[in-house]
């Protein structure tokens, strides 16, 4: 009993080493699907401006008042032919 | 002669005991380097004038982590050649991206995973109405 228990340990022992060395260079998959959110929500903006926390100096509800100010992508439903630098002049 | 199960109670716990650090070593990933802060100042910039792009379907995200032109004819004939321009632009930007992030965290054979990882967070946080290609390459419509 004593020495199935003794070759079991051992067993694992050998499983478990070799994993020691593997788990240095396992890629931090959850690490990196947080640094890659952090930056696609800075690049597509998909944050309101002053939420990341540095601009704001513990501002109560400053969240819920910039609802408003956010405005929404220009839709270039009425005229899809135009190109993007007409999409970015002002209409006159 | 040393006794093979205290040998092996020992190593285990010795394994057992480098756990946690091993975890601590996994914590983070470094992305606060100055080129990787220009690319995505690039990138967000870009990302003006490509966004009416995506939602329009003329360019849509790749499963490799890039943008392509998915449907030109969703293009005038006269923004197309700028249009190019913008997706060469923004993939060399997030080719750029995902091997500065493995140098960064001192690994560059990560830039495969970092790159998957991305592919799949792009389309993951798409807007509804933008083009992603699925697993087996054909275009979806979010």
């Amino acid at each position: 009993m004593k020495k199935l228990l003794g070759a079991g340990l051992c067993a694992l022992t050998g499983v478990a080493l070799p994993g020691c060395v593997t788990i240095n260079i396992y890629f931090p998959a959850a690490a990196a699907e947080k640094a890659a959110d952090k930056i696609i929500e800075e690049v597509w903006q998909l944050k309101k401006p002053g939420e990341e926390g540095q601009g704001t100096q513990g501002k109560p509800g400053a969240q819920e008042g910039q609802g408003s100010d956010r405005p929404t992508a220009p839709e270039p439903a009425s005229q899809p032919g135009m190109p993007p630098q007409q999409l970015m002049q002002p209409q006159q | 002669m040393v006794n093979p199960l205290l040998l092996s109670s020992f190593v285990l716990l010795m394994f057992l005991s480098l756990i946690p650090l091993a975890g601590y070593t996994q914590a983070n990933i470094e992305i606060d380097t100055p080129a990787i802060v220009s690319l995505k100042q690039r990138m967000q910039q870009r990302h003006n004038q490509l966004e009416a792009y995506y939602a329009r379907g003329a360019v849509g995200l790749t499963r490799d982590g890039l943008v392509d032109m998915r449907d030109a004819n969703a293009v005038p004939l006269a923004a197309r050649q700028s249009v190019n321009a913008l997706v060469a632009a923004e993939n060399q930007d997030r080719n750029a991206m995902y091997r500065e992030i493995a140098r960064a965290n001192g690994h560059p054979e990560w830039e495969a995973d970092i790159r998957s990882t991305f592919a799949q967070r792009w389309i993951q946080l798409a807007r509804p109405g933008w083009w992603y290609q699925s697993a087996d390459g054909s275009w979806v419509r979010k």
